[in-house]
């Protein structure tokens, strides 16, 4: 269509200072301190005055038992939503695009939790996950199941956390598979239809035809799993002791203490983090992405 | 547009009630959100208000622990903090630059009030930044007397003599130590409350340890804190789901004698006093014991104090309230309203006969010669992380050792950040 | 024949009402009674009818509580919401306008931009220095352009998705009946974008409106409290009294959940599209 005007039309016609007023806002609140951050990363700081101290807080930072927990932390939680979102949300789309009754109403309700607010979740579940009289407990008990400290067990209570993640996470993926799979043309499926099997359409169509719904929901988990703060503030702020710390909660806790500088070197590991995680990722999926 | 009419509105009206009552001054006063500190605000407030008329003073409330040393720190950096806060004394104040932001009040007649022993906790190079403002309490163990005369049980001198006390509440199928990890603050007691211990044993540790010369980790009675904490985890002393239970809870347990003993300060006294009156008076106080029975002691934390922002316009409105503050009247207002929970640091003030067992109790040491300061107003520096590698030793994931390693690579921290000569 | 398959199907519908009802359904359920509930009962956590049903009064109690300061939060987080979101659509859109359009190196350059404004997280300590020097540490104004700013990428992925499917030819005419560039965007893109703009307000608005991190770093001090701040601090204020920690949960819930009742449809259809292609 470009073809059909004259370069110059098409300069007039799309000026480039309609990026201006975004860029300048951009600019000022994203990048000016994402850049800040390198350099307030060497210092000691207190808000009004930095004194260089060279690389000391990374490797403050790298020699805090703590703070490389936290590090393994981060990682696994991201890990474990973004696979768990992944494994309940496909078998949930299938659902729900099959011709099961009431199914406006079931997405309805599944992706409600995502509207609501994290601080209130977090108190909700904070409360059914209660160890002598959460509702959580009290249900499993029905079945024998033994008394679980869900927040209280240091070896509990980050998983714990990352479930209620993908309780309130697991809209939005299931509303991408349910776009994936609505997307995949029928011709696919009357084949698939012969064999007459669920697990047949499941794994030689759905499976394979949805895996760009897939690379989404993978990557956009993952990069919230890793940038979480919210919810694992709010249930446990990183406890019991540092069991359930992720970078984000190390770095809030360091700016809290005053040490605004380690605060900074902590959000340039956690840039380089996500980057040297998600960036190959993604060049990966788009490599391997299919046309329809 | 809504805002802007109703900002517009506010404004005109202000210009308006500034050009009637020239007089008038209002203060905002920066107070935590314990029913404890609400309390005494509002009765010093009303009562000073009340001999002041043309002043007006409004509690603005916040959030106690670290977010709320966090506010006060961010708001005074920023220049944009109230005219008057209720604030703690001793290394959180110096943590605060109180030279570049607080009100100098050494040259103040009502300093003379004061009793000295407080003054070096809100002092930095010859400036005075605070009035007390509340009891001194004590740091130690709150226990049941009903569990004690049931059991038969007499008030430990020593640690061992604590521990056996400890496993013969535990054989009557009580939980003998309450855990409130829930509120990590609460861990740091064990620890905290033994500086009058480390103190008889290590003469003048707290210069050594400002001075970047002791550690906790290779001072064995300062190490001694954190295995207290390690062993009240391996013997299973505390209740069930000590992990997430919170304060307010944890008194209630303490009150209704589902636990035994509760390390904490007295401050929980007027809390308990308020939300358990029929319950206070089983409430006793006993020294955290040490390794010895002659150099047995209590910990002592001193009064928050009430300080000035530089930012204020009205300083000298401000120090009229502090000097109320910091007068018997001020003194009796308070206990008026709320319970002391110690000694007042203002001389000529005296307690009520009607004080709390457990605060007669602590007056006992303090009034013997067995005190201490808790370490935290002795030294500038104490580090942030403390309640959380404590938590970590009383939930079994860190040994005492490798906590208090860690901890003093956190003290080291913070006295850089706070650039203390010698680290 | 068609009665057992009928079963069948009905079989898989009864499950699936059942296990959905009790994982999604049943917490809200919770919340709903716990904040109806007498403080004492409350901190059963029973999943029981209130003795006595109250919901009401406890929630009256909330709205007192601190001088009416939930109403301040509501106002301040209101602002924050509109004012941000309005700010987002408009820029969003017309970077996304010239972004879709050319395709020249300025454009693969705000690409990349866009993609690593979506994938990095934000530096918070030093905006707050940022936010210091130009004045606007602590205001209202301050966190709406940080706001502006985290969720633009987001909402110029979604309009530049949605460009795509207008065609240029659109474009073509309003030139030739000589529309200069804004009048072209005001009055031809933009009411072109109506579905994508409607994504965009329902995303950024439920984002910003439950945003914790923003206010916390940013927005220090009871004269500028967000209602998920004001939350988050009743946990510690209201320790014992679960009633109304829920009854606010309870209020804070009721503008997603009108959101969501209007926009429901709308949410499911439009996030895929900006999702799936990005």
């Amino acid at each position: 269509m470009e073809a059909t005007l004259r370069p110059k039309t098409v300069l007039r016609t799309y000026p480039h200072w309609f990026y201006i007023p975004a860029g300048i806002v951009f600019a000022i609140f994203f990048v000016v301190p994402t850049v800040l951050a390198f350099y307030f990363s060497l210092t000691r700081w207190t808000l009004f005055d930095a004194t260089f101290i060279g690389l000391d807080n990374y490797e403050r930072f790298f020699n805090d038992p703590q703070l490389t927990a936290g590090l393994r932390n981060t990682f696994i939680y991201a890990v474990l939503t973004s696979g768990l979102k992944v494994v309940i949300a496909l078998p949930l789309a299938m659902l729900l695009t099959s011709s099961i009754r009431l199914k406006g109403l079931f997405r309805g309700i599944i992706f409600f939790p995502v509207l609501v607010s994290t601080v209130a979740v977090g108190i909700t579940f904070g409360a059914l996950m209660q160890p002598s009289i959460g509702l959580i407990n009290t249900a499993l008990g029905v079945f024998g199941i033994p008394r679980i400290d869900w927040l209280g067990d240091p070896d509990l209570a980050l998983f714990s956390v990352a479930l209620v993640d993908v309780w309130k996470g697991v809209g939005i993926a299931m509303v991408i598979f349910i776009a994936g799979i609505l997307s995949i043309p029928l011709d696919y499926f009357d084949a698939a239809r012969l064999e007459g099997e669920t697990w047949i359409k499941f794994r030689y169509v759905i499976l394979p035809l949805s895996r760009n719904a897939t690379f989404t929901v993978i990557l956009l988990s993952f990069i919230s799993g890793l940038r979480t703060f919210d919810l694992i503030w709010t249930m446990t702020r990183g406890g019991p002791g540092f069991a359930s710390d992720v970078l984000t909660s190390v770095i809030y806790k360091q700016y809290q203490a005053g040490f605004y500088g380690l605060s900074a070197a902590g959000n340039v590991v956690l840039f380089v983090l996500v980057t040297i995680l998600v960036y190959p990722l993604m060049r990966f999926f788009q490599r391997v992405e299919i046309e329809l | 547009m809504i805002r802007k009419v109703l900002f517009l509105l506010l404004l005109s009206l202000l210009v308006v009630s500034a050009a009637t009552a020239q007089d008038a001054v209002t203060l905002t006063y920066l107070v935590d959100d314990s029913q404890n500190s609400q309390d005494m605000a509002k009765a010093l407030v009303e009562a000073f208000t009340a001999q002041n008329p043309n002043i007006t003073i409004n509690i603005e409330s916040r959030p106690g622990g670290t977010d709320g040393d966090n506010i006060v720190k961010t708001r005074l950096a920023t220049g944009d903090m109230t005219d008057i806060f209720f604030y703690n004394s001793g290394s959180l104040l110096q943590a605060l630059n109180p030279a570049q932001t607080i009100v100098d009040i050494s040259g103040e007649p009502f300093i003379a009030n004061i009793v000295e022993s407080f003054l070096p906790t809100v002092s930095k190079d010859g400036a005075i930044f605070g009035v007390p403002t509340g009891t001194a309490m004590g740091g130690g163990i709150l226990y049941n007397t009903k569990i004690y005369e049931q059991l038969g049980l007499s008030i430990p001198t020593t640690w061992d003599e604590f521990v056996a006390n400890n496993a013969a509440i535990q054989e009557a199928g009580i939980p003998p130590v309450l855990a409130t990890f829930g509120d990590t603050w609460t861990s740091q007691l064990f620890v905290l409350a033994d500086y009058y211990n480390v103190e008889q044993a290590v003469p003048g540790f707290a210069d050594a340890y400002t001075g970047n010369q002791a550690k906790y980790a290779s001072t064995p009675a300062a190490l001694a804190g954190f295995q207290y904490l390690q062993q009240g985890f391996e013997l299973g002393w505390w209740q069930q789901d000590f992990a997430t239970t919170r304060f307010e809870q944890g008194l209630s347990l303490l009150a209704n004698a589902e636990v035994a003993h509760y390390p904490m300060l007295t401050f929980a006294l007027s809390t308990i006093a308020t939300n358990f009156p029929d319950q206070a008076n089983d409430i006793g106080f006993f020294a955290q014991p040490g390794a010895s029975a002659d150099a047995n002691g209590a910990t002592i934390w001193m009064p928050a104090g009430t300080y000035i922002a530089q930012t204020t316009s009205h300083v000298e409105e401000a120090k009229a309230f502090l000097a109320f503050i910091a007068s018997v009247e001020g003194v009796d207002t308070i206990t008026a309203k709320v319970p002391p929970n110690g000694p007042y640091l203002i001389k000529g003030s005296s307690l009520p006969d009607t004080v709390l067992p457990a605060v007669q109790q602590l007056a006992g040491y303090i009034d013997s010669g067995n005190s201490y300061p808790a370490l935290e107003f002795v030294s500038p520096i104490k580090g942030p992380n403390l309640e959380q590698l404590c938590v970590a030793v009383g939930t079994g994931q860190m040994d005492a050792a490798t906590a208090a390693g860690n901890y003093d690579l956190d003290v080291e921290r913070q006295a850089q950040q706070l650039g203390i000569p010698g680290w | 024949m068609n009665i057992r398959k009928l079963i069948a199907s009905l079989w898989i519908d009864v499950v699936s009402l059942i296990v959905i009802s009790i994982v999604f359904v049943v917490p809200f359920i919770f919340i709903f009674l716990t904040a109806a509930k007498p403080r004492t009962e409350a901190a059963m956590f029973e999943f029981t009818w209130p003795s006595q049903f109250q919901l009401l009064e406890n929630i009256k109690e909330v709205v007192e509580f601190g001088d009416g300061r939930i109403f301040l939060a509501f106002a301040n987080s209101i602002f924050i919401t509109v004012a941000s979101v309005t700010l987002i659509v408009l820029l969003a859109a017309l970077v996304a306008f010239v972004l879709q359009r050319r395709r020249d190196r300025v454009a693969s350059a705000v690409s990349s931009i866009m993609l690593a404004g979506l994938i990095i997280p934000p530096a918070v300590v030093p905006t707050i220095f940022v936010l210091q020097e130009i004045g606007l540490y602590r205001t209202l104004w301050g966190m709406i352009m940080v706001q502006v700013a985290y969720t633009m990428p987001f909402a110029i992925l979604v309009f530049r998705t949605f460009m795509a499917s207008i065609p240029g030819e659109i474009d073509e005419a309003a030139i030739i009946d000589g529309a200069s560039p804004m009048q072209m965007f005001f009055y031809v893109i933009l009411p072109l974008l109506r579905p994508a703009i409607i994504t965009v307000i329902v995303v950024s608005s439920v984002g910003i409106y439950n945003d914790f991190t923003g206010p916390l770093y940013f927005l220090p001090g009871s004269q500028n409290v967000t209602v998920q701040v004001t939350l988050f601090s009743y946990i510690s204020q209201f320790t014992s009294q679960w009633n109304l920690l829920f009854a606010n949960v309870v209020l804070i819930t009721i503008p997603p959940l009108i959101m969501f009742m209007f926009f429901q449809r709308q949410i499911v259809a439009g996030m895929t599209a900006g999702a799936i292609k990005g």
